[in-house]
């Protein structure tokens, strides 16, 4: 056996090639968290002038759990450095434990999924080779995040410790999660389960902070984000937190090594199953067909939102006690028109309707990817129209957003109520959820309408749900005009239960997402298959 | 009748690439028509138009009487197709796939399929995933074998299959052909074109450059003689229409032209005939011949060679 001596030739080769071949994605990657962390330092110094309105905005974030949750211990907020590692702090490190993830997976599995790597492996490439070169390209993405995260915060003229260390903390938290789709991808031999095992793990880690920093923080130690963000930056560094940070990417990396000898190519830990001799009735109809093809996806993102729902309807309980002890920021907010908790549950809908609209996508987008694999055209081929079997996978989408909201918001009902909101906020935490229906139909009809016409450029859907985040999570902290976050379909939608229910908005969503969804059918129609 | 298949000058380009140049195709009715080309030719390209999975930029396209484009749902009731590239879902199975294909179709017949399956000796439980090439193929086969449609569009159906299978698939045609259905059978195997097609169009950068019974293409070509002769029968090499003349004391091999057959072979009976052997091209022949002379004449052309053969 050969695993004792680990073979690395063609590693140069593989490296310069992926890098070619994927330049426009790394650049894209990079280019935005590093964009991420420059708008918010750029908007902090502006929005807060003068060391005072520091002070004030301090006073304001240390009582809101809601926003910590959301963001990131209150850490050295009277300072410019801590407001913006507290404000680009917690997304821009989601951001780059997701560019992390979809990488490896991407470049490891996703290749030995599509049978290229085997291609490979024939060459005089060395068995580890095509790994090593992934991982080496998704380190160097890291650290130059890393460097870069840095180096803009360094000339906006902020400390040299804290730059370094915020900087140092998404390099590190990038190659845990590295680390982490590398031993996914060992066990998976479907790239998409890769996806979701790594994506647990991040939603895990983002829940466990959050509950860990409404708390007295013990819990945070539980998540790598947790780890990364106990390093203070700019609220008197300390560097040692970053240990158990490389411990577990060396930690991971062992596993990976261990899991990676003990497989064969283009195969997961688990061999594979014989299946049904006859197909069920259920599957000789194309939706039939598409519920089963989308059902293992269904479950996946189902149960994501559901454990982060069941998160956050647990912390919203901290936040009911938290105002109860504060009585002027329980007045402060009460002025407001909606509590606390409302504006913290209303953010929390409208987050989980952002995770569930990653499904619509995916969904969507299985139009596109069964025409490229070449699975449409037997399909097309046998009496079914193009529009009926575009159909079938609508109506998954469709379908499945909203089994999506609905799970969220009796997640997020069910644990508010058990933990101490009670049964009775479950059906309007219910209805919070539902009200987001016409925005994620909307998200199904301009994916549609991608695929209809222009098939090529369909990623630019990812693109809008990006936009579509930053505007939900951030675009309030950055001051962004309100135009700007009106273009975002999820703005349109009421925040219930923080604001009043309106109709008109909605019925507006509705009629754009059908708009969307005919002009993709006569686009579809109309075009070559393939 | 009007034919199964009626094509005339189709054209159809990716970008800059013109896949079909003004190609002709007609399947008649009842009739297992091979359809032969180079790598990239345009075979698959027309089989999609014939689908109506891609539009043709210009030409007369008609399957059974109808505009494969506007009229696809209805005409896919009538026929079966097995793709060049069978690419399945790897999480269903085999048996789940060939169900779903029939039921899709509306002509799911159990007996034939379970028959089939016993023919092709497939594993129907098998992940899709874990099949190796020639399975797959067979899927995709058995799949389109089990229905009654009245036309069959195969693209490269064979591609991966062993000898043995082989044999069984073209068992399954020539059964089917003795239902008086009709086959479009897009093939590099000519073997089998041979044993199985009535007739063929052979296509070359999107155009058509010959069709015809195999008889028909037989005539426009040579045939090969071998013959041993009482004198040296060296003077036919200067004969017209005889190609690749070698003499080897009383034995003489040489290619004839079919139209100048006649009046070589009496010349050759002047030599004292002592024993004639001649075989028609086959099918392989005939392809490398005609690419061959193709190649050879581009090449010639762009050396510069003026030196013009037949
Ligand atoms: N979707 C497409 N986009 C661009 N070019 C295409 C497309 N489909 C086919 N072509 C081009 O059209 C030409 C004909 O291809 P086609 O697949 O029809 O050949 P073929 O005769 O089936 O070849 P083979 O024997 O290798 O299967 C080729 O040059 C091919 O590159
Ligand atoms: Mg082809």
């Amino acid at each position: 056996m050969s695993h004792a001596t680990v073979d690395l030739t063609g590693t140069s080769v593989l490296a310069r090639f992926i890098v070619r071949r994927d330049r426009i994605r790394i650049v894209v990657w990079i280019g935005s968290i590093a964009a991420l962390v420059a708008v918010t330092a750029a908007s902090v110094k502006g929005l807060y002038p003068t060391q005072a309105d520091l002070d004030l905005a301090a006073a304001a974030s240390k009582g809101n759990a809601a926003a910590i949750a959301f963001s990131g211990p209150a850490q050295g907020l009277n300072t410019v450095g801590g407001q913006v590692a507290f404000q680009a702090g917690a997304s821009g490190l989601v951001v780059v434990a997701l560019m992390s993830l979809l990488m490896i997976g991407q470049l490891t599995r996703g290749e030995e999924e599509a049978g290229r790597l085997e291609l490979l492996r024939s060459l005089p490439v060395g068995s580890a080779a095509p790994t090593v070169a992934a991982s080496m390209i998704v380190l160097t993405m890291n650290a130059v995040v890393g460097a870069l995260v840095a180096g803009t915060l360094l000339v906006e003229g902020l400390p040299v410790a804290g730059s370094i260390a915020f900087g140092a903390s998404f390099a590190l938290l990038g190659l845990v999660f590295a680390c982490v789709a590398l031993v996914a991808a060992q066990i998976s031999e479907n790239t998409r389960v890769v996806y979701g095992i790594a994506g647990a793990v991040l939603g895990a880690s983002f829940v466990l902070r959050a509950v860990g920093d409404i708390g007295d923080g013990t819990v945070s130690w539980l998540s790598p984000i947790g780890w990364v963000q106990k390093t203070r930056p700019f609220a008197g560094e300390r560097w040692w937190p970053f240990l158990p940070t490389i411990a577990a990417a060396a930690g991971l990396l062992v596993v990976a090594e261990v899991l990676a000898a003990r497989r064969d190519l283009g195969s997961g830990l688990v061999p594979p199953q014989p299946g049904s001799r006859t197909a069920s009735p259920a599957l000789g109809r194309p939706l039939g067909l598409a519920v089963r093809l989308q059902r293992g996806s269904v479950i996946g993102w189902g149960a994501g939102v559901l454990l982060t729902a069941v998160a956050y309807g647990s912390i919203a309980n901290s936040i009911d006690d938290f105002v109860r002890n504060n009585k002027t920021l329980a007045d402060m907010f009460a002025s407001g028109g909606a509590s606390l908790t409302e504006s913290y549950l209303a953010t929390s809908m409208r987050i989980l309707a952002l995770v569930g609209a990653g499904f619509v996508i995916q969904s969507t987008l299985r139009i596109r990817g069964e025409e490229i694999q070449l699975h449409a055209e037997p399909v097309l081929a046998t009496p079914v129209s193009r529009q009926r079997w575009a159909m079938s996978h609508l109506l998954v989408a469709a379908g499945g957003s909203v089994v999506l909201l609905a799970i969220a918001g009796l997640a997020v009902g069910i644990s508010y109520g058990l933990v101490g909101g009670g049964v009775a906020v479950v059906p309007g935490l219910l209805g919070d959820a539902l009200v987001y229906i016409p925005a994620m139909w909307l998200m199904v009809g301009l994916t549609f309408a991608l695929i209809g016409l222009v098939p090529r450029g369909v990623v630019a859907a990812w693109a809008v749900l990006a936009f579509c985040f930053i505007i939900g999570l951030l675009g309030g902290m950055l001051g962004l005009p309100r135009w700007l976050m009106d273009l975002s379909p999820f703005e349109q939608v009421p925040q219930l239960p923080a604001a009043h229910f309106s109709v008109l908005p909605l019925l507006v969503l509705l009629v754009v997402a059908l708009g969307l969804g005919v002009t993709g059918m006569a686009g579809l129609r109309r075009r070559d298959i393939g | 009748m009007t034919p199964a298949i009626a094509v005339s000058g189709l054209v159809k380009t990716f970008g800059p690439t013109r896949a079909l140049d003004g190609l002709d195709l007609i399947v008649d009715t009842g009739e297992v028509h091979g359809f032969l080309g180079p790598n990239g030719s345009g075979k698959t390209t027309t089989i999609r138009v014939l689908l109506g999975l891609i539009r043709a930029d210009a030409g007369e396209v008609e399957l059974l009487g109808r505009d494969p484009w506007r009229d696809a749902v209805d005409l896919h009731r009538r026929l079966a197709y097995v793709p060049g590239d069978v690419s399945l879902w790897p999480k269903l199975s085999g048996g789940e796939v060939i169900d779903l294909f029939g039921r899709l179709r509306g002509d799911l017949d159990q007996r034939r399929r379970d028959e089939l399956i016993e023919r092709f000796e497939l594993d129907p439980t098998k992940k899709s995933r874990t099949y190796s090439k020639g399975n797959r193929q067979k899927v995709g086969l058995v799949a389109a074998l089990a229905s009654n449609a009245e036309l069959l569009i195969l693209d490269e159906p064979t591609s991966g299959l062993d000898p043995l299978m082989e044999s069984v698939f073209q068992d399954c045609i020539t059964e089917i052909k003795g239902e008086g259905r009709k086959v479009l059978l897009s093939s590099h195997i000519l073997a089998e074109v041979e044993a199985l097609c009535d007739r063929v169009t052979i296509i070359r950068a999107g155009r058509t450059q010959q069709s015809g019974t195999l008889a028909e293409l037989r005539h426009l070509t040579r045939t090969s003689i071998t013959a041993e002769t009482n004198r040296p029968a060296g003077e036919l090499a200067d004969l017209g229409g005889v190609h690749g003349f070698e003499i080897d004391g009383a034995r003489v091999q040489f290619d004839v032209d079919n139209d100048q057959l006649a009046a070589v072979v009496s010349r050759l009976a002047e030599f004292e005939l002592r024993s004639l052997v001649s075989h028609p091209p086959t099918l392989e022949e005939l392809f490398l011949r005609h690419y061959g002379d193709e190649l050879a004449r581009e090449r010639a052309l762009t050396r510069g060679d003026r030196n013009d053969q037949v």
